[in-house]
């Protein structure tokens, strides 16, 4: 019923993923979570759109996003360097593996590189304990990894 | 009502089974202390400094959100618990600034009062403090997130009560702020600046842009001559800043503290109240018998209220009364039809309202229709807390000030100008003169008790000699969309409207409970003030405003009649579709 903001268009499978859940209690964080395998990350305008859609105000889902670590408000790079630091990974040096990679890539936790290539995380334990410290790319688990072992990984993903 | 036995302290008690712990203490005269609770709202447990004891269970729980069940002995005070709540303040105090000298609380404050009682002498604590910046970009409110304490009672107010939600909790843990979605400024969020946020923050962290300085500055300019007028509510509050009981009638005390402060000429808003009522009503009788636009017509005066409208449901623009607020017509009258009377050229006026209101702080710019005169109508408005205080350090012994009167030709109101600042005033007001401009005769009874009282939503119907005439009331922001859902309703399903009148004001209670009004507003403080506004009514010897002598000479020396062309030019505006979030 008001003037709106620039919009997205949702891609039709999304559309009826809403349309399903949109009167089922819990359905904020089910959308958000499939907003989020679409776009890599919840963009403003899509936070917009779910809030017409399920008649859910923006401050609302902004309270959700930001208090969930697993939502991300930025997007992240072509491939999102995911460095374990549960308490296996920890124990194992996985906070070095995460200080190698910020200067092999000139940025810092949580940013992205200028190309748009490469962003690091630290998240919480994989589910890998065995294979510590684990390095996570995309689908990708490299365990037992040392500093050494990062250049290359590094230029396995470059396009 | 079902009652419970219970036990406080040892002592047997017998308390409604719908009590909370909180609540049932009160009956034997125990007050357990609370910070994040607030009675207007629901229990929302945040600060932890009302636990008790379960005699029996080794768990405390908190008395704010704990309903009261049989048998149940419960302990509110000992040395452990005394120990655990300073503890609790302790921590709160590690987080929150030690600005207590500066702070526009100072003296207020319920965090420092507390920290008083408790005698908290020393921080053990580390100290971890928030930096982030002040956000000052509406007109009215400004936000301070240092001096946050998480308790909540803004966000709830903004969300459960008024239906707005432009705050929310951003973040978590030691992290979490409360602010606008999407990292943005207030401004450009929802809100409609009604300011309950600051009339219900705890502490100094959400305060109304004080602009007391603007005012001295302004008495202080020999070139200007200063004409303030007040507004129907502040009359039945101030008194509150100097002891009085809420509800007590200051207004003569008003009038004479403004001219002490420095005031050349006092007006009082409840004249433009009246005016608003003659052209409102003429709106409404010509809706009605000439279907000059569409029904229900729907009151304009509160400008939260047309924030809201203009952002959450711009379809009801053509239901609006084009009939400006008061404080508007007020304004625009001083610079035109008073200074043209005596002989003052309006560029040397500065016109100040004093408002229960902090919305209003944003209404005088809103558009261009806020410059009829050719002037800016209304150059400052000032709350009754920013009043209050500028009285207090000019040295006003307010107490004992003789009752003075104010000024003319704008300054005399009927009882209905003066009903304006409670809920259901500004219909009844616009009953009693939409009947004589119907029927030709005036009320026999001029009370409208069908919508009087503070339920959220009150429906009625008025006998218009034969003709039922069907009205609503709304009042607490988030009460309006049930009536704004049955107007729909009835449009797209063709059927007949449900009312030709609804009246709509943003705050509960009215503006009585206004967001600028003293703090520590409840219920019960609500009732005073508004019986404060009945009596007042009630003690005028005219009460209907198309009987106000001065609204006759001005019709009859200036505007002609009520939706004249003057008239529409000085006293009407426009609304328009406004998007709920500008960025």
């Amino acid at each position: 019923m008001s003037v709106k903001n620039d919009t997205i268009e949702f891609p039709d499978e999304l559309l009826a993923f809403i349309r399903v859940w949109k009167e089922k209690p819990g359905n904020l964080i089910m959308v958000l979570h499939k907003v989020q395998e679409e776009y890599g990350y919840i963009p403003r305008e899509a936070a917009d759109r779910v809030s017409e859609l399920l008649e859910v105000p923006l401050a609302k889902i902004y309270g959700v996003i930001t208090f969930y670590h697993f939502f991300k408000l930025t997007k992240p790079g072509k491939y999102n360097m995911q460095v374990c630091l549960g308490t296996a990974c920890y124990l194992k040096g996985g906070d070095t593996l995460l200080e190698e990679l910020e200067n092999l890539l000139g940025i810092k936790t949580n940013e992205v590189t200028d190309d748009g290539l490469y962003s690091i995380e630290a998240v919480r334990c994989v589910g890998c304990c065995g294979l510590a410290p684990v390095l996570v790319v995309g689908e990708e688990v490299f365990g037992k990894v040392t500093k050494d072992q990062l250049p290359g990984i590094i230029s396995k993903f470059k396009k | 009502m079902s009652t419970v036995h219970m036990k406080i302290n040892g002592t047997p008690v017998e308390v409604s089974s719908e009590m909370t712990l909180l609540q049932a203490a009160k009956t034997v005269n125990v007050n357990i202390p609370t910070l994040c609770y607030h009675p207007d709202l629901p229990a929302w447990a945040a600060c932890g400094i009302c636990v008790v004891k379960l005699e029996n269970s080794p768990k405390m729980v908190r008395a704010c959100a704990t309903p009261v069940a049989e048998g149940m002995s419960i302990i509110t005070h000992d040395p452990e618990l005394h120990q655990i709540r300073k503890t609790v303040l302790e921590l709160i105090l590690s987080t929150h600034p030690n600005s207590c000298l500066t702070c526009g609380r100072n003296g207020s404050c319920e965090l420092q009062r507390l920290a008083g009682e408790f005698g908290i002498r020393e921080q053990p604590y580390e100290i971890r403090l928030k930096d982030l910046p002040k956000d000052e970009s509406t007109p009215s409110i400004v936000l301070n997130p240092e001096k946050c304490i998480n308790c909540g009672r803004c966000a709830q107010v903004c969300q459960e009560v008024q239906g707005v939600w432009a705050l929310e909790f951003v973040g978590r843990g030691e992290h979490t702020i409360i602010a606008p979605a999407a990292n943005l400024l207030l401004d450009d969020s929802p809100c409609i600046k009604c300011g309950q946020c600051s009339a219900h923050c705890p502490v100094g962290a959400i305060f109304e842009k004080d602009q007391t300085r603007n005012f001295l500055n302004a008495v202080n300019d020999t070139t200007k001559k200063v004409i303030v007028q007040i507004a129907p509510a502040v009359r039945v509050a101030i008194g509150e800043g100097f002891d009085a009981d809420p509800g007590c009638v200051c207004t003569g005390k008003t009038y004479a503290a403004l001219r002490r402060l420095g005031a050349d000429v006092v007006f009082d808003t409840n004249f433009a109240a009246d005016l608003t009522i003659m052209e409102e009503g003429s709106e409404l009788v010509q809706r009605l018998t000439q279907g000059s636009g569409p029904l229900p017509q729907i009151t304009s005066c509160c400008p939260a209220w047309t924030d809201y409208m203009e952002k959450y449901a711009p379809d009801m623009i053509p239901h609006f009364s084009t009939a400006k607020s008061p404080m508007m017509m007020q304004g625009a009258l001083t610079k035109t039809y008073y200074a043209e009377k005596a002989k003052i050229d309006p560029k040397d006026i500065f016109s100040v309202a004093i408002m229960p209101c902090t919305a209003k702080k944003y209404e005088i710019t809103r558009d261009d229709n806020m410059f009829a005169s050719g002037q800016q109508d209304v150059d400052l408005v000032l709350t009754t807390r920013e009043l209050i205080r500028l009285i207090k350090a000019s040295g006003i012994d307010f107490v004992n000030l003789p009752d003075e009167k104010a000024d003319s030709p704008i300054g005399m109101y009927a009882g209905a100008g003066t009903l304006f600042g409670n809920t259901g005033g500004v219909m009844e007001a616009a009953i009693r003169t939409a009947y004589t401009l119907v029927t030709g005769e005036n009320m026999k009874d001029v009370n409208v008790t069908a919508v009087r009282g503070m339920e959220g939503v009150k429906r009625g119907s008025v006998d218009f000699n034969g003709t039922e005439v069907k009205v609503a009331v709304a009042h607490g922001m988030g009460n309006v969309t049930e009536l704004i859902e049955e107007v729909r309703q009835a449009r797209e399903q063709n059927l007949p409207i449900p009312y030709h009148f609804i009246e709509v004001m943003a705050c509960r209670g009215g503006c009585i409970a206004g967001g600028g009004q003293p703090y520590a507003t409840t219920d019960e403080v609500r009732l005073q003030r508004i019986s404060g506004l009945y009596a007042d009514d009630e003690r005028s010897t005219i009460r209907c405003s198309h009987e106000n002598p001065e609204i006759q000479t001005l019709y009859k020396d200036y505007l002609g009649a009520p939706l004249s062309e003057k008239s529409h030019h000085l006293l009407h505006t426009t609304y328009q579709e406004r998007k709920l979030y500008k960025k």
